[in-house]
């Protein structure tokens, strides 16, 4: 298929399962009733009983904030307690050792917070036991949570009651995640991904040499890794893998199933503002944020090396070969699909990866940085959009002015407490990102860790804080991430990005709460027309990019000028 | 007009010794001492952005010694010395911006000062004696006397005497107002008006400090001024944005290290000083204090810079029919006769019956006759005026012959004239309801037994005020007017006037409860009274702006308040408020917008050393790094004084919708403000080239 072909397919696509689930999700957290209803209202009810939480009072921000840290500390103590004891638990017919303490704090951090950032490689290190008791049910929390907290900030925006967390991460994980669970990994099965107890299958060759060959519950995990942006694989080679990606076709559902809970959520909001209009702007100014860094991508992908050129290679796409640059791809993909999964496991907060984001040309490369630095294109399970409305906030408090009133969005007043937690928000993105990687790329233990030199080498570091601070996980490779600083430190990257984030978007959503909503009128500056959205992503741009030139162009953009005068790392 | 407010007078002391300075000459005076003692540290660190600016120029003033200081690096002693020079006229540049905002508050301050400061005045003892003490002693509930060509020492309240006041020190009005006990509006007085004719009994109201005038004082002054809210908001993500790129600067000296491309400090902080928001943190206050000087500058004092801000986020103007909308009299317009009478017959009756009539109303129907060929009346003399009074509801004159002419409202007329063996018939009923249906006031005329017909007397619109309404309806303004009359007297006015809606029969307690309305919706509501009843409506409404004729009641629950006296000013304020807030977000952008600019000059300018292959970042071609890093940081500086311009004046603001508006402003200060820097470091550097740098 062209690549026109397909970027209209997954257009067609994403629209579908933006106003499907969208809607869905509107009435399921609106206490309305569903096709599914029947089935898992008793169901709800029988957890809701168990747990003595059959009376759900909304909670305030605080209380909101608390249920969530809480329930995700207890959470992640389980996991550790998994991992770490991995070789005293069953399910483990490789008897394979528990994992070291430092590993564990990065892999806990990493999974509760739906980052699934990996320092292990999961078919050598991992039980059965651990990649369901720990991998797959962290990833359906640490999602489940990112959407909970998500929907109750949309709340906030919208003149609601910000709900009951523990009451909003159950019916996430019964009415969203289930049901996709189950239908998604009968899928995944019948496309050839293993699910089975068994570990491993060893098996003779045709030379006659024995292959032990990794399997376990791989289609359930996927399912939710691609459902719920989490992105830790099965496989150390995750979604390039062909256990886990055996084909095109599995590999247009997994990126479609990356991007239908954050589009969906965009619905949702609109529906709830009562503004179509607003959610369509949001969601057009993210699509076309994301066909910038996409074709970005896939035109200097296609492009290929110009030192390969030089040497008389023909990187031209023709029948026989796709052209431009395939290190480190699939063939059975090709730079297109790849270069799409890469984008869409970026702008999420997927991290998952069919191909090796190290190998990509320079430019290509720097386009998942950009996604990730900004951190609000579709965004992770509720986390993009988020920061995409805490920009709109900055926004129009740079610009609002400009009408002659003072500041509102969504007929909310936006006055100086609001601006200070915005302000951390801000502050904390870049922060998380540009100070370890500068103390990482003067110190000894730092730079230790590179496989490469130069501009490249850099940009190894500065991708693996980057991918911490937004939470996304996936990683450059090139970097030998499983020491004792990196595990730490990225693993506090992780923690602080996820919670300060949590943290400060549910304080904006209680203030606003309260404000008396505004009147909208001729006066009034609305945000959901072209011209603001242009206002917005300039903000975007302008704010979350220009704190990040510097370091990109002594990464990516250094080793692309250098790439044209014929060095390489 | 122009009131002496706006006049600056130096004291007449220093005019024997100094020749006489000009007011702009003491602004720029004060302004240029301020731009030097501002530099406190005390005084920078209240404002984030510029404190940065501060700490970089001591330590590139420290390089400046010797470059060697924070680490070894290349660069020259004349570059250091360059970027510190640089440095600190961007600090002088932006504490003058402020110390001339407030210079010229100042001015005006000192005028009004001196009239405060060497009142003498006669204060009554309780043994009925006097005793001559300062102003400044006097205290609330102390009763004084003050003559004929004596200033009032203090506000107060009249309990004795009729007197002429000339206010022309607080209003700038030249016509005297008469002052007198009882009246709620007439009794109250102001500590430095002068008294014109006779004498004034008064009861002090007001502590030393904290008359009217001493308020106004410390207004106008900026000494008393507290940052808006709005003002602090932004205050605070200027300081994020600034702490965002303090963070970008230093992990830049690291990530340099890593890529073995050496940067110095001077260059380092060049880029920072060059990327924070110099430009609208050196402009922001006196953004504000020039915001509070329009306000002032058009006669109206506002106590708080706040209520300045709300102003401009007013959905609902709550304007008086009376006086505001309308002129505040109703004028005869036309004479209506029963069969058998002529328009003439009827104006002839009005007009007599008018003669002892000294109302507004009174005057305008001898007028209409005239107009229609009245000319020959009775000598005043000769007639017995009966004056208007609430029982009779009627007024007229009992003619030389002893017949009686009555005019007043249908029902009083109606009842005269069957006391007087006459009747009232279907056609006058008739006559009267068509006035009032088209929203005048009907005045029946008799004589006598025998009606002769309806005055119909009209409201008259103020000239212009429809072009205003529709003004403030593009802005998204909606006007309400509230009037005592029925509702279709209202009715037509309202349509007439081209106000929104409106309240008719409308009491004092029912706007209160109209505000509270609006307020629970989320809308702004703005309001003009004058009367001690209006105080608790001003005091609940977001912008309250009280009549300075009105009552000391009134003007202490108004957060403005109108020095002459006209409600309809509300409107002006309200476009104040806007272009304060408009000036304040669009130097914003454009500051912000700016960086892109910069970061092209400076980014190639730092790394092109160690990574030659950076100069295809050099888009504007500027050359040595110095010269890239001296021409943005210069553009930094001067765009400063550049805009203090604009930031005095404001954006220029045509009622239009929020939608144009942004698209309009979006277009000039953003877009603007990313090509304009590219323009400007671009000609600074060809600039530089001639110096050889």
């Amino acid at each position: 298929m062209s690549w026109v072909g397909y970027f209209i397919l997954f257009l067609v696509a994403s629209l579908l399962v933006t106003i499907g689930l969208g809607r869905y999700m509107a009435r399921v957290y609106e206490d309305q009733h569903t096709f599914l209803t029947p089935i898992l209202a008793p169901l709800e009810n029988i957890f809701l009983k168990l747990s003595a939480l059959n009376h759900c009072e909304s909670m305030g921000w605080k209380e909101y904030t608390k249920a969530v840290v809480l329930f995700n500390l207890c959470c992640g103590f389980l996991v550790f307690f998994v991992l770490y004891f991995q070789n005293g638990l069953p399910l483990n017919p490789l008897h394979l050792a528990g994992m070291e303490p430092w590993q564990v704090f990065n892999t806990v951090c990493s999974f509760i917070t739906n980052t699934n950032w990996q320092s292990y490689s999961g078919e050598q290190s991992l039980s059965t036991l651990s990649q369901m008791l720990a991998i797959t049910f962290a990833q359906v929390i640490g999602a489940a949570s990112g959407v909970a907290v998500c929907i109750a900030f949309i709340r906030g925006l919208t003149h609601r009651p910000l709900g009951n967390f523990y009451q909003d991460h159950l019916r996430t994980v019964l009415y969203v995640f289930l049901p996709v669970m189950i239908v998604g990994s009968l899928f995944f099965v019948s496309q050839g991904i293993p699910q089975t107890f068994t570990q491993q299958v060893v098996v003779k060759t045709v030379e006659g040499a024995t292959q032990k060959i990794a399997v376990g519950p791989v289609a359930s995990l996927l399912t939710i890794k691609q459902f719920g942006t989490n992105g830790g694989g099965f496989f150390n080679a995750n979604s390039a893998h062909p256990f886990e990606n055996p084909n095109a076709f599995t590999n247009f559902v997994e990126i479609m199933m990356e991007l239908t809970v954050p589009m969906g959520l965009i619905y949702t909001f609109g529906l709830w503002l009562k503004d179509k209009r607003q959610a369509w702007m949001i969601w057009g100014s993210m699509m076309l944020l994301f066909a910038v860094s996409l074709f970005t991508a896939f035109h200097f992908e296609q492009a290929g090396n110009p030192i390969l050129t030089h040497h008389g290679v023909n990187q031209l796409a023709s029948a026989w070969q796709t052209g431009g640059n395939m290190e480190g791809k699939e063939i059975r993909f090709g730079i297109f699909p790849s270069v799409l999964f890469t984008t869409a496991t970026t702008t999420t907060s997927s991290g998952a990866v069919n191909n090796m984001h190290d190998s990509l040309t320079p430019l290509a490369g720097l386009t998942p940085l950009w996604n990730m630095m900004l951190n609000i294109i579709w965004g992770g399970v509720g986390v993009g959009l988020m920061g995409f409305l805490l920009y709109g906030i900055v926004a129009v408090f740079l610009t609002g002015l400009m009408v002659g009133r003072t500041p509102e969005i969504f007929g909310k007043k936006i006055e100086k407490s609001e601006i200070i937690l915005a302000s951390i928000a801000i502050l904390a993105h870049p922060l998380l990102i540009l100070l370890p990687t500068a103390i990482s790329a003067v110190s000894s233990f730092g730079l230790s860790s590179l496989n490469n030199a130069g501009p490249h080498g850099f940009s190894e570091i500065l991708y693996a804080f980057t991918s911490g601070a937004a939470n996304n996980g996936s990683a450059f490779a090139g970097l030998n991430a499983n020491t004792p600083w990196y595990n730490i430190s990225i693993g506090i990257v992780i923690l602080l990005g996820r919670y300060i984030s949590i943290i400060i978007l549910l304080a904006i959503a209680g203030s606003l709460l309260h404000k008396t909503k505004m009147e909208p009128g001729p006066g009034t500056l609305r945000t959901n027309t072209p011209l603001f959205a242009v206002v917005w992503l300039s903000v975007i741009v302008i704010i979350g990019a220009l704190t990040f030139v510097p370091a990109l162009v002594l990464g990516p953009l250094a080793e692309h000028l250098q790439m044209l005068a014929g060095t390489v790392y | 007009m122009s009131p002496s407010i706006q006049t600056y007078t130096v004291p007449r002391a220093e005019r024997k010794h100094a020749p006489p300075k000009s007011k702009e000459t003491v602004i720029w005076q004060t302004a240029l001492k301020g731009a030097f003692s501002k530099l406190d540290p005390r005084l920078m660190v209240k404002n984030p952005v510029m404190f940065v600016v501060w700490i970089g120029t001591i330590l590139t003033f420290l390089m400046s010694f010797n470059p060697q200081i924070f680490g070894p690096t290349q660069i020259s002693q004349y570059y250091v010395i360059w970027v510190t020079i640089i440095l600190f006229v961007t600090l002088l540049f932006a504490n003058f911006a402020e110390a001339y905002a407030e210079g010229r508050g100042k001015a005006q301050a000192d005028t009004l000062r001196k009239t405060r400061s060497d009142t003498q005045a006669r204060k009554l003892l309780n043994n009925g004696d006097s005793q001559r003490v300062s102003a400044s002693d006097l205290r609330a509930g102390d009763i004084v006397r003050v003559e004929a060509d004596e200033l009032i020492p203090s506000d107060g309240e009249v309990l004795e005497g009729v007197a002429s006041v000339d206010e022309s020190a607080i209003t700038g009005e030249s016509a005297p107002v008469i002052k007198e006990p009882g009246s709620d509006i007439a009794s109250s007085v102001t500590g430095g008006t002068k008294v014109r004719s006779d004498y004034l009994v008064i009861r002090i109201t007001t502590n030393p400090g904290e008359s009217f005038l001493d308020k106004m004082i410390a207004l106008v002054e900026g000494a008393k001024r507290q940052k808006t809210p709005n003002e602090i908001a932004l205050t605070v993500l200027l300081a994020a944005l600034t702490l965002v790129f303090l963070m970008v600067c230093a992990t830049l000296i690291f990530f340099a290290q890593y890529s073995k491309a050496a940067v110095d400090v001077a260059t380092i902080i060049a880029l920072l000083v060059c990327l924070i928001p110099t430009t609208i943190g050196a402009l922001l206050s006196a953004i504000g204090i020039a915001g509070m000087d329009r306000v002032s500058r058009f006669n109206v004092i506002a106590m708080s810079g706040k209520a300045v801000e709300a102003s401009g986020d007013v959905g609902v103007l709550i304007l008086d029919k009376t006086g505001t909308i309308t002129i505040g009299n109703r004028l005869a317009s036309e004479f209506l006769a029963v069969t058998g009478k002529t328009a003439k017959d009827v104006a002839a009756i009005a007009a007599y019956g008018s003669i002892g009539d000294t109302t507004p109303e009174g005057k305008s129907i001898i007028e209409l006759a005239r107009k229609m060929g009245v000319t020959e009346f009775p000598e005043r003399e000769n007639v017995t005026c009966v004056e208007f009074s609430a029982e009779t509801r009627s007024s007229g004159v009992d003619m030389p012959d002893g017949s009686k002419i009555r005019k007043g409202a249908s029902d009083a007329i109606k009842r005269f004239v069957q006391d007087h063996g006459g009747s009232w018939s279907d056609e006058i009923q008739k006559l009267v309801e068509d006035v009032a249906r088209q929203g005048g006031t009907p005045l029946a005329v008799a004589k006598d037994g025998e009606v002769y017909g309806v005055i119909h007397l009209k409201d008259i619109i103020k000239p212009g005020m429809r072009e205003r309404f529709n003004q403030m309806r593009m802005m998204g303004i909606k006007t309400v007017m509230c009037t005592g009359d029925n509702p279709i007297t209202a009715e037509v006015i309202a349509r007439e006037a081209g106000v929104d809606d409106f309240v008719a029969q409308a009491k004092p307690e029912d706007k209160i409860r109209l505000i509270q309305e609006y307020q629970s919706k989320g809308v702004l509501v703005a309001m003009t009274g004058d009367g001690t009843n209006d105080a608790p409506a001003l005091a609940q409404a977001d912008v309250g702006l009280a009549m300075n004729s009105g009552t000391q009641a009134a003007k202490e629950a108004a957060n403005m308040i109108d020095l002459d006296s006209d409600p309809s000013k509300l409107i002006d304020v309200v476009s104040i408020g806007k272009q304060l807030l408009i000036t304040r977000g669009a130097l914003t952008t454009f500051s912000v917008a700016n960086d892109i600019a910069k970061y092209f000059a400076i980014i190639p300018a730092i790394f092109s050393t160690s990574l030659p292959a950076m100069r295809v970042f050099d888009v504007m071609a500027l050359g040595s790094s110095e010269n890239a890093i001296l021409s943005a940081l210069i553009f930094n500086a001067v765009i400063i004084p550049l805009l203090i311009p604009l930031a005095m004046r404001g954006v220029k603001f045509k009622p239009m919708t929020a939608d144009q508006l942004l698209a309009r402003n979006v277009f000039i200060f953003g877009l603007g403000g990313i090509i304009a820097p590219f323009i400007g470091i671009k000609a600074i550097s060809m600039g530089l080239h001639l110096f050889g740098i």
